[in-house]
């Protein structure tokens, strides 16, 4: 009897409506924030905070955005990298023009450039479906990132072609730059997490998500019954390459603190963000959440476990994991389409009911 | 004639042999998608692995030999033979046929009637997983593939046109045989799917898959069938690669133009891919010729793409294939 | 009343001088026409899948039209809703030539329409699907969406309240929050039903409303439709297969075979006509 539903009702639809309409869940998602936010900084090291926890959260963000997109809208992009790689420059380009500007409008002006750049690219699918589309945003992420490796005002004339994130501060503590610590970084970019993933939900349980689903599920009926696919096809491109900007903005400032367009957001980015929102669950908001820590931390974990402890050279660790993520996605996409969030879905509901069968 | 009109005209015959090689990619794509409709992302890594397995299996390598070595700290890499190439395509071939069995029995099968975009991502993830599995069993440095034919440039064409013209053409020979494999392949596959009983298979199957059930044709072996094919396509596609430029893993990314190449001939058409692997091969060429000064170098990382895309907005259904009415 | 409105009045009484407002046997108002079709003629490349058809619906009545397959019964539906732009002919509604639309301007202008093969969306719950056809009168912005504040969530409630009331006329509040791909077929068929009335339409396109299901399910939604018309006074034009049933229910019938019109009229009078019994009986075309 984990969960005791009996005397929860529900009075007004809003309650109905509510993110989490269990009791126990809501306690349990309060209890994760403030685990995440009080207790995990305690004891953070910077190595923990930058290779593992830093990186799942910006991924987290990504895979929100392509989620939205792919998840909600049904329109499969593979120009993830490329509208991350938007996001950095647009950073970098707004830090050094605009040193006073505060670390957290950085991020989101730079999520509101790659928005448009999105709309930019999302116009074909007004016109093309399917893995049409796909091909046309893989011009997105040949073009963008060749443009920022080949116009050299994009990345301020610099000698090696990288970009590199001067220190800036939030409330006197670096959060960008070499001083910074895991700890602020972690801080700053669970905030980020935390309001972009409420912002989603809302996003998805009202008129506008609804609008997305009935385009995904059958677009021609959508179109019949009163929804405009412009408004709702340019709109999902847009909310989904904002929340692409901040990865991709946020990958550069606090984790990497430096990149290189071909290198760090190349179409390797694309696909692994793609596989995220496919193990997690597509069209699920915990899903990203799950994709992001599966993919994110499951490489380490390998990593610890073949190189480390088995002694295996580092490359056929890698060409193993590059194996077993491809196995894997076979396996969802056969298995469990809708991810590993379905499997727990399907759990939950067991719980619900348990002891009894019915 | 000045020389820059040379200049480009051997840039333009240039880029219609790198076209017959997008055109050779492209083709295994056309074949799955008509006989399947899957759009089979894996089709460039599967060139990729195809050279990889016909380098390894040449030049008497161990499969799995880094994977053995690390597991047992074993130290072996060569069985210490060389393999005649003739004897060493067949053996490839037998690993594509399994592949395509493989393909068929553990991720086809189980996938039947599924959104083609959910097809289309397990594809991806069948890229992925054969990519690995490429360097995990014949390890991931670049190798030389050489299975005899001639390279290099082409003295005969040089002179005749320093001849004519007054100008010394370039023309790689291997070009020119990737040209002619190229053409008796689309032949051999045109009367093989018009004179054989598996070819006629193949043809209903792909215009509707409950009608050939219907009168008896197995749809599990023609997929076999197609993906067979498709990886003997991938085979000398991975040889006209690995050929010019070595086995190595950007072939895969080379081999991800034959997306835009499909767009273009639309995906259903056999002459289609070839008419649009040449019209990238050649554009993306003299593209880089002409605006190379203008915005830099390296345009063909994205011209193709941006073709396509363009190309899309304005004729959705490729250059030959049909206006679809969209029915409720 | 502003100047166009009148006009547009005007002209709707010069068009329909012969068609007075008048009430049915039960008790049904029916105005004068609400949409003309005037000389449609619509074509696919080479095939004409409708040639020259001209007819009109009036507000509050059950139109039906009926044919043989493949006599276009299904284009004329897709005509009236936009998806398909015909390449003659007019569209008159409430009185004024309507321009070229898309699909979507069309539902606005208060056309809702269930479909032949369901066309529902399976990922979703019926609650949802059913939400849906309320997006044409939902107004909040993206923004006040994203942070679920006062006017987005107290919409949403509202909207909730009326999609309630089509659940409970529907009969489907059991199935309330079931994904519509678990639901048996004649169940979907009714949540596209409570869909398209959700939108609070002027005029509901019911593409074989009935096709496939039991009698059982055909007495219901029969009932259905019925009760919609009486109630809400909604305007419906109907395609059906079952004769029984287009006889029972209609006002008027148009009947189509191979993008012809062969009849017009109220059900007894169509029932008569021999253009109608040949092509129900099947007759050779070459002597037609």
């Amino acid at each position: 009897m984990i969960y005791r539903e009996a005397g929860d009702y529900k009075l007004t639809y809003g309650a109905d409506a509510q993110t989490f309409p269990i009791k126990g869940d809501r306690w349990a998602y309060w209890l994760a924030l403030a685990f995440a936010a009080a207790v995990v900084p305690l004891f953070l090291t910077d190595y923990l905070a930058f290779a593992l926890l830093v990186p799942f959260l910006i991924y987290v963000i990504a895979a929100l955005g392509l989620n939205l997109l792919l998840g909600y809208c049904g329109q499969l992009s593979l120009g993830t990298g490329g509208f991350m790689a938007v996001g950095a420059y647009a950073a970098f380009k707004l830090m050094t023009a605009f040193p006073g500007l505060n670390i957290v409008f950085v991020i989101i002006l730079a999520g509101l450039v790659t928005a448009a750049v999105g709309v930019l690219f999302g116009l074909p699918s007004l016109r093309i479906k399917g893995f049409y589309l796909a091909v046309a945003t893989l011009a997105a992420q040949f073009f963008l990132v060749w443009l920022f490796t080949r116009a050299p005002w994009f990345f301020n004339y610099s000698p090696t072609g990288m970009i590199t994130a001067p220190t800036r501060t939030l409330f006197g503590v670096p959060i960008t730059g070499p001083s910074a610590s895991g700890v602020s970084v972690y801080l700053f970019c669970l905030g980020f997490v935390v309001v972009l993933a409420w912002l989603a939900r809302n996003l998805t349980r009202g008129s506008l998500g609804r609008s997305w689903m009935a385009i995904r599920d059958m677009d021609i009926a959508a179109e019949i019954i009163g929804v405009n696919p412009l408004r709702a096809k340019l709109s999902a491109f847009a909310i989904s390459s904002f929340y692409v900007g901040i990865a991709g903005a946020l990958l550069f400032t606090v984790a990497l603190g430096a990149a290189e367009a071909s290198e760090a957001f190349g179409i390797d980015k694309s696909f692994l963000v793609l596989f995220m929102v496919i193990i997690g669950g597509l069209g699920s908001i915990l899903g990203a959440f799950i994709g992001a820590a599966f993919l994110i931390i499951g490489p380490v974990l390998l990593k610890l476990l073949l190189v480390n402890n088995l002694g295996w050279p580092t490359d056929l660790a890698a060409h193993v994991e590059v194996m077993i993520i491809g196995t894997l996605i076979l396996v969802f996409l056969i298995a469990e389409p809708h991810g590993l969030t379905a499997l727990w879905r399907t759990l939950k509901e067991k719980l619900r009911l348990w002891p009894f069968p019915y | 004639m000045p020389i820059e009109v040379f200049f480009a005209i051997e840039v333009a015959i240039n880029g219609l042999m790198a076209g017959v090689m997008y055109a050779l990619v492209a083709l295994g794509f056309v074949l799955i998608f008509k006989a399947s409709g899957i759009f089979n992302f894996a089709q460039g890594v599967m060139a990729l692995f195809a050279a990889l397995t016909l380098v390894g299996l040449q030049t008497g390598q161990i499969p799995f030999a880094h994977l053995i070595n690390a597991i047992f700290g074993t130290r072996m890499h060569h069985f210490g033979w060389d393999l005649p190439t003739i004897v060493a395509i067949i053996g490839t071939m037998a690993v594509m046929v399994l592949l395509a069995f493989l393909v068929e029995r553990l991720v086809l099968k189980h996938l039947v009637n599924q959104e083609p975009i959910i097809l289309f991502m397990a594809t991806i993830g069948l890229a992925y997983l054969l990519e690995g599995l490429g360097d995990v069993m014949w390890g991931a440095e670049v190798k030389q593939l050489d299975v005899g034919l001639p390279q290099g440039a082409s003295v005969w064409i040089g002179d005749t046109t320093y001849a004519l013209f007054g100008y010394d053409f370039f023309i790689d020979k291997l070009a020119l045989w990737a040209a002619g494999i190229a053409a008796v392949l689309v032949i051999g596959l045109t009367l093989f799917s018009q004179y054989t009983r598996q070819g006629r298979a193949l043809r209903a199957v792909a215009d509707d898959h409950q009608a050939a059930l219907s009168v008896g044709i197995s749809l599990r072996a023609i997929w076999v069938l197609t993906w067979s094919i498709a990886g003997f396509v991938a085979l000398v596609a991975g040889i006209m690669w690995g050929a010019s430029s070595g086995v190595q893993f950007s072939l895969s990314l080379i081999a991800l133009k034959a997306l835009p190449v499909l767009i273009l001939g639309g995906f259903t058409s056999i002459p289609g891919a070839i008419v649009g692997g040449l019209i990238i091969g050649v554009g993306e060429k003299l593209f880089d010729f002409f605006f190379q000064p203008i915005v830099g170098g390296a345009t063909e990382n994205w011209f193709a793409y941006m073709l396509a895309l363009v190309f899309l907005l304005f004729r959705p259904q490729g250059l030959f294939g049909e206006k679809i009415i969209e029915r409720v | 009343m502003s100047i166009s409105d009148a006009r547009a009045l005007q002209v709707q009484q010069m068009e329909s001088a012969d068609a007075d407002i008048f009430t049915t046997p039960d008790g049904r108002r029916i105005g004068g026409p609400i949409l003309e079709m005037r000389n449609i003629t619509l074509r696919f490349g080479g095939v004409v899948a409708i040639k020259d058809i001209s007819f009109d619906i009036r507000e509050g009545e059950i139109r039906a039209i009926i044919g043989p397959n493949g006599a276009g019964k299904s284009s004329m539906l897709n005509v009236i809703s936009g998806f398909y732009h015909p390449q003659e002919g007019e569209v008159w509604y409430r009185g004024m030539r309507r321009a070229r639309m898309r699909p979507y301007e069309v539902a606005r202008e208060g056309i809702a329409r269930t479909f032949q093969n369901i066309a529902l969306f399976e990922g979703m719950s019926v609650l949802d699907n059913i939400m849906t056809g309320r997006l044409n009168h939902m107004k909040a912005s993206i923004l006040a969406q994203a942070v679920w504040w006062g006017p987005a969530a107290r919409e949403e409630a509202e909207h909730r309240e009326k999609v309630e009331k089509v659940i409970d006329f529907l009969e489907i509040q059991h199935i309330r929050k079931t994904p519509v791909a678990r639901l048996p077929y004649g169940l979907k068929k009714r949540v596209e039903l409570a869909r398209a009335l959700a939108a609070e339409p002027k005029i509901l396109l019911l593409d074989e409303p009935m096709a496939g299901m039991n009698v059982e399910e055909k007495e219901d939604m029969s009932r259905f439709i019925l009760d919609v018309n009486d109630e809400f006074g909604t305007t419906t034009v109907l395609i059906e297969h079952d004769m029984g049933v287009v006889m029972d229910l209609s006002d008027r019938v148009v009947v189509m075979d191979y993008g012809k019109k062969i009849g017009d009229g109220p059900p007894e009078e169509v029932r008569n006509n021999q253009a109608v019994i040949d092509a129900y009986l099947g007759v050779s075309h070459d002597d037609a």
